[in-house]
């Protein structure tokens, strides 16, 4: 909520003061930079750096579509950053003022080229994977020694959710991300856009919806740390960041992520600039000072999430780089897929599919 | 000049903070979606002159309003929205009237501190004392805790993520609101009204009945339109204390708005939402116009 609060402010502020050459305005993740890097960015170059953060790619496509946002840098999942480069939302990046892009890591390159095919509007900032978060020790006393924390069926066969509910279950208040993992679960194409396919789901979601306690997108982090839910369908990072804060407290609680074995959704962030930048200048200037290995570096250690920079991994921490979690090894990584903005029509079969599958109208 | 401004300024007030907004979301709700900046088509283009112009209007249909009616979701979703209110609002009014009442028959010198009081709530963001109700409500929050700790419970209760909890939100936020007409009225009302009332051989409770009450009437029709109309279209208190199965309108163009980035059938649906709001209140003022020149 702090960052809403802070969101608001600097809207405040932008009444106030007109964008000027020495300013550069960032618009990125909450909870997804080391701030200290923030101070580091504005010692280096000199500009005045104003960072506000969104929680939602929603908000930001939305702010994207009406045009003059103000901001300078922006960070829209692959998905989104496809549909926006459609509608004309960015601008084509000036690689002869990136020269860390030389630094890109191959594997990431490869598969983000699907978005934004020949790397003209966008480069990546971090990624992962949408998988299972759990309180090990909770889960093994509903279901056992051998329970498949490592499989969807633990969170899509109603036996287990019924027995889980006990403790919590969190899901993603996240149709795009949800939906994909149902059909994985079926066997179907995950990156389906046929909406007959996509009804399917509805038979997977509607069972073990009642014993879902919340879709909600941020809030399994503490929830998890704290111990009070046992179960989340979440984001990598943030279930690690869970993990972290639980060790930080000390509390005993356990906490392990793991990507589905029946196939794990990969998501890439994307740094770009809105076609109506301010200051496309000093936009660079912060993506190419991002792209710096030892900064992006500094930006996973402290987030615990992978980032698409080859030269950044010598700088990491053990805890990231050797944490499959987070680097997935090769096997897992051929797991992984990714998925494909759905066109409008099919978006709202999807938004109503998933009203109806949490409200039940 | 000055017969003249007095008319004009509510006039402009009305054009610009209501009626220009109105025609805009209006226009938008006509028009189709697309893959753009904006994201609706068609966009007004003065550049092009009368053709651009004509082209424009040729554009615009109701096919959205028409989609409003083909999902059922839609009308539940007013109905659902309609109900709430309408229930928050006696809550409000239920709780509201005897602290106005109390304030209104308050010695003088109390009076702007009980004021204050009221308005003091205001200095802190909405946005944070409605996240300190979850605190509040939650599980293991501060309200079943006490309530374990007295044995008034035995296991905690379910509040937060449910229309209760929407209903707790709304009374607290929008109290301030009931309470300052009613007060306002209540304030002015002669008091020997009541003293004459009991000499005529009325007790306090027929008194209250027969003279405040109706003399506050204005003040509690206010106070009920002044919750219920914002209440109608709240989305933060049900986004944050409400659970999944909470069924608002505000929730609906959130989704129309931000999921489907369906800009014409969001404005479809807040163009519907004003003509429910603005129908029973054009109405209500008639009827009242009328008694009022009846009794005239």
């Amino acid at each position: 909520m702090k960052h809403l609060l802070l969101t608001a402010a600097s809207a405040l502020a932008f009444g106030a003061a007109a964008a000027s050459a020495e300013e550069v305005r960032v618009y990125n993740w909450s909870d997804y930079i080391d701030e200290d890097l923030l101070d580091k960015f504005e010692e280096e170059t000199g500009l005045d750096l104003v960072y506000d953060v969104f929680d939602s790619n929603e908000v930001l496509e939305t702010k994207m579509l009406a045009g003059g946002s103000g901001y300078d840098v922006v960070v829209p999942s692959g998905t989104f950053l496809k549909r926006q480069i459609s509608a004309g939302a960015f601008q084509k990046l000036d690689y002869d003022k990136l020269p860390n892009a030389k630094h890109l890591w191959d594997v990431i390159r490869e598969r983000t080229a699907a978005y934004d095919p020949g790397h003209e509007y966008a480069v990546n900032y971090m990624w992962g994977t949408t998988g299972i978060g759990v309180n090990v020790d909770e889960v093994k006393a509903a279901l056992g020694e051998d329970a498949p924390i490592d499989s969807l069926e633990l969170i899509f066969d109603p036996e287990n959710m019924e027995k889980l509910s006990e403790c919590g279950v969190h899901f993603l208040d996240a149709p795009a991300e949800m939906i994909p993992a149902a059909l994985a679960y079926l066997g179907e194409d995950p990156d389906s856009h046929d909406p007959e396919v996509i009804a399917k789901t509805e038979d997977v979601l509607a069972p073990v919806r009642p014993h879902v306690q919340k879709f909600h997108s941020s809030e399994y982090i503490t929830a998890l740390a704290n111990g009070d839910i046992c179960v989340a369908f979440g984001w990598s990072g943030d279930v690690l960041q869970a993990r972290w804060r639980a060790e930080e407290a000390e509390n005993d609680v356990n906490i392990a992520y793991n990507a589905p074995k029946e196939g794990a959704l990969m998501w890439f962030d994307m740094m770009a600039i809105p076609a109506d930048a301010p200051n496309p200048d000093g936009a660079h200037q912060f993506i190419n000072f991002i792209l710096d290995p030892k900064n992006i570096a500094q930006a996973s250690n402290y987030v615990y999430y992978a980032n698409g920079n080859k030269t950044s991994q010598q700088y990491l921490i053990e805890d990231v780089i050797g944490d499959p979690a987070v680097y997935p090894d090769e096997d897992t990584l051929e797991n992984l897929y990714t998925t494909t903005p759905y066109p409008a029509r099919v978006q709202r079969t999807v938004t109503r599919l998933w009203t109806k599958i949490k409200s039940g109208t | 000049m000055r017969r003249f401004a007095l008319i004009v300024l509510p006039y402009a007030w009305l054009l610009a903070l209501f009626l220009v907004p109105f025609i805009i979301v209006l226009k938008i709700s006509l028009s189709d979606i697309a893959l753009s900046i904006p994201p609706y088509t068609p966009t007004l283009d003065l550049s092009a002159g009368w053709e651009g112009t004509k082209r424009f209007f040729a554009g615009l249909d109701f096919e959205n309003f028409v989609f409003l009616t083909t999902d059922d979701l839609y009308w539940k979703a007013y109905l659902s929205s309609l109900r709430i209110a309408a229930v928050a609002t006696f809550l409000t009014l239920l709780v509201g009237y005897p602290i106005a009442y109390g304030m209104a028959n308050a010695p003088d010198h109390w009076r702007p501190t009980l004021m204050m009081l009221v308005i003091l709530p205001f200095w802190t963001s909405f946005l944070i004392r409605v996240y300190s109700w979850m605190g509040i409500l939650s599980g293991e929050g501060y309200l079943n805790q006490l309530l374990l700790a007295l044995g008034a419970i035995s296991e905690p209760l379910t509040i937060l993520n449910t229309n209760i909890a929407v209903y707790i939100g709304i009374v607290y936020t929008y109290l301030p609101f009931m309470i300052l007409p009613i007060y306002a009225a209540l304030e002015r009302m002669d008091a020997s009204l009541l003293e004459a009332a009991e000499d005529l051989g009325c007790s306090r409770l027929t008194a209250f009945w027969l003279v405040t009450f109706p003399l506050s009437r204005n003040g509690v029709v206010a106070g009920c339109f002044l919750v219920f109309i914002p209440t109608v279209g709240e989305f933060v208190i049900p986004a944050l204390l409400g659970g999944s199965k909470t069924l608002m309108i505000g929730k609906v163009l959130w989704d129309e708005f931000f999921k489907n980035r369906d800009w014409p059938v969001a404005s479809a649906v807040a163009v519907i939402l004003l003509l429910i709001l603005i129908i029973p209140i054009v109405l209500f003022q008639r009827n009242e116009q009328k008694q009022r020149e009846a009794e005239g």
